[in-house]
């Protein structure tokens, strides 16, 4: 089943990968980050199909695609 | 036991980048990674690093990295790799780098056919300086140094420099992409392996011209950026393929 | 060492390059150093090197820029007007800490100027030249030998410690031919080393190389590191060549091609019974200013004679200080000395004309304007001439 991990000390909450998101399973963190900023989450992983648009987006190649 | 299907390529360091959110420089620098980690050149790859916004690119690239004066990119690539054929150089450069006061450098290299690769992120603006009016900056887009807006009595035209490039007998590909959708990042990643393969092939000089959106200097959020390159840029700098002329 | 050959200047400095070891070398055009690029293009290649015949200045010193970074021997020939053009990349070299070699056969100036040989250029040799803070090395050689030697001096400097060299010479010595042999091995590139800073074909298991020329948060210990390099050159490279001063009531300074005038003049003067000598830097950079300074305190007068309007005798006040009396013999812009216009102005300093201590030498025009300027009291202040 696939997933994603999102860096939140590289994250500088852009969102890009929470507007390509086909299955629209990205959101915002409710928590403030080191950085100062309200990083992408996962919130609904089990919507996840592990189509890698967020990767390909992420301007600052915070994300990583797995596969269990 | 999970597989990893997509992660940070190691031909970026893990220095996090320093670009505004939304920016596309930190894509198109992902992208090269990749590109030179599957073409399996990373090893002896050789980056330029611009003045501008992309000033620390040599502390992203795990590769040995050269940043050297405004507009000299193409110059420092050619001694570079004029001194160590073996390597892969790239110069990766900004719109007031390569289209103003690199112009000559970039012809120059261009004309000499230098078997190097040239990565033009295309943003419109001067970034790093605050937003003042770049060669590229569009008709009535509005600059620091443009308050109304570019007026082509006073400030001309914007230039395109894939079209201009393409006259040039020694330029051997030139195409133009984005990173506004996943779908042109892809298809932006395609044209950079092709610009890499050339080199690797001693085909010659190439060059990729990226449409990368500025949220902070165009005074916009990453959406409406991400609409003003499909709305206003695309229509100046229509993607595509522009010259692709194989070994001879 | 070789045999003895009859070689032009230019020629001479570019086939002492390539046996120096020089790969790299990219130039433009400019009247009087063209041979230097003609020679290199019909010899480098064969030598496995590269030539480039640049777009500009600037695309050629930066080209440098990236062979040097490689850890290539590379250099870059033009005159004056170009060596303008060259400045941004050569303040990147300094403060990219790289070796590299700039050769400036000066011509008459400001602006265009002329293609006369001249030595206008002393302070933008000496003072860095681009902007910040920085030196390079500057040697000045007098003869077309010393033309053909100094690339592998400058080399070896450069590299030990890590910084630009320039070799400042002028539109005349590029132009004259003289007999002259190489006084060193050709240099085998290959068997030089790598360097550990140097960007390569790399992962041998060694960390990244960064060459680069911001230093943000970390310029000021940039800086001080290499004023701290700087001082050590100043204590330990100091160059110069002394002829006849032991006993001389008169020292004449000079470098480069007015140098061989003074020589004249020496021994005319010495024919005469006229205690004179000759002092001549050969590093202009870092100053000779330790001997200088010795051989101050027993002479009466120091004349200092250049082809430039008061560049070499600020350092020449600087190293002397009150110790004696310093007079200036200026030729600026493209004005040659010769022998006889010399020993007439040590002659004036001798019988104590006040007049005699700044002289400026227009003998195209058959003028010599003599300044009533003491040079002793410093250099501020209108130059009110009055024509003889």
């Amino acid at each position: 089943m696939p997933k994603i991990e999102i860096d939140a000390n590289r994250c500088k909450a852009c969102y890009l990968c929470v507007s390509v998101c086909p299955k629209k399973c990205l959101g915002k963190s409710k928590t403030i980050s080191k950085k100062g900023y309200f990083p992408a989450v996962q919130e609904r992983p089990q919507d996840c199909i592990g189509c890698k648009m967020c990767y390909v987006m992420c301007p600052d190649v915070a994300i990583t695609v797995l596969k269990d | 036991m999970s597989t990893i299907l997509a992660k940070k390529p190691n031909a970026l360091t893990d220095v996090p980048m320093h670009y505004c959110p939304g920016c596309g420089h930190g894509i198109v620098h992902r992208l090269i990674a990749e590109t030179l980690e599957e073409l399996g050149v990373a090893d002896r790859a050789i980056g330029v690093a611009p003045v501008g916004c992309a000033v620390f690119a040599d502390s992203y690239f795990a590769c040995d990295c050269v940043q050297g004066a405004h507009g000299r990119g193409p110059a420092i690539a050619t001694g570079i790799k004029r001194s160590k054929p073996q390597a892969i150089v790239f110069s990766y450069q900004g719109d007031g780098d390569l289209a103003s006061i690199g112009m000559a450098e970039i012809v120059h290299a261009a004309v000499r056919n230098e078997n190097i690769t040239v990565i033009f992120i295309n943003n419109a603006i001067y970034g790093m300086t605050g937003g003042q009016m770049a060669p590229t900056t569009l008709v009535g887009q509005v600059a620091t140094t443009a308050p109304k807006g570019r007026d082509p009595k006073l400030q001309g035209w914007p230039i395109n420099m894939c079209e201009m490039l393409a006259q040039i007998t020694g330029s051997k590909f030139l195409a133009r992409g984005a990173v506004d959708t996943p779908q042109n990042v892809l298809k932006t990643k395609q044209y950079l392996k092709k610009a890499f393969e050339n080199q690797v092939n001693n085909v010659g000089f190439s060059m990729v011209e990226v449409i990368s959106q500025c949220p902070t200097n165009w005074h916009a959020d990453v959406q409406q950026a991400l609409e003003f390159v499909r709305t206003k840029m695309m229509p100046q700098y229509p993607l595509g393929v522009f010259k692709d002329k194989g070994a001879e | 060492m070789t045999q003895k050959t009859l070689r032009k200047g230019n020629e001479a400095l570019a086939e002492g390059a390539i046996r120096a070891g020089v790969r790299f070398f990219a130039g433009y055009p400019i009247t009087p150093q063209n041979e230097v690029p003609e020679y290199m293009s019909a010899h480098i290649a064969d030598a496995g090197g590269a030539f480039v015949q640049a777009e500009s200045e600037l695309a050629a010193i930066n080209m440098v820029y990236g062979a040097a970074a490689t850890g290539t021997r590379a250099m870059t020939s033009s005159s004056s007007p170009g060596i303008s053009l060259k400045q941004e990349g050569i303040t990147y070299c300094a403060s990219a800490d790289l070796p590299c070699l700039i050769v400036n056969v000066m011509r008459g100036g400001p602006g265009l100027g002329s293609i006369a040989g001249a030595q206008g250029d002393y302070f933008q040799a000496t003072r860095g030249g681009g902007n910040g803070d920085y030196h390079i090395f500057v040697l000045a050689p007098n003869s077309v030998e010393e033309l053909g030697n100094f690339p592998k001096l400058a080399f070896d400097l450069a590299e030990k410690y890590r910084m630009p060299a320039m070799i400042l010479a002028d539109g005349i010595l590029g132009q004259m031919m003289e007999s002259m042999s190489f006084n060193f091995d050709p240099v085998d590139p290959n068997k030089l080393g790598k360097f550990d800073w140097a960007v390569d074909i790399h992962k041998n298991g060694r960390a990244k190389n960064n060459v680069f020329s911001y230093k943000g948060d970390n310029l000021i210990a940039d800086v001080v590191e290499r004023a701290k390099r700087y001082g050590l050159i100043e204590q330990t490279e100091q160059r110069f060549e002394e002829r006849n001063c032991e006993d001389a009531d008169v020292i004449l300074v000079a470098y480069g091609l007015s140098s061989r005038a003074c020589l004249e003049a020496v021994n005319h003067a010495r024919e005469q019974g006229l205690k004179v000598g000759l002092f001549r830097p050969i590093t202009l950079w870092p100053f000779p200013q330790k001997r200088l300074a010795e051989l101050a305190k027993t002479a009466k007068a120091i004349l200092v004679v250049e082809q430039s309007l008061g560049q070499l005798v600020q350092d020449v006040k600087l190293a002397v200080g009150d110790k004696c009396p310093v007079g200036l013999n200026a030729y600026p812009a493209g004005g040659q000395p010769d022998g006889a216009q010399i020993l007439a102005a040590v002659k004036s300093l001798l019988t104590g004309q006040k007049e005699g201590l700044f002289t400026l030498q227009d003998h195209a025009a058959g003028f010599t304007y003599h300044c009533t300027r003491d040079l002793k009291l410093g250099v501020q202040g209108d130059r009110k001439g009055e024509t003889k």
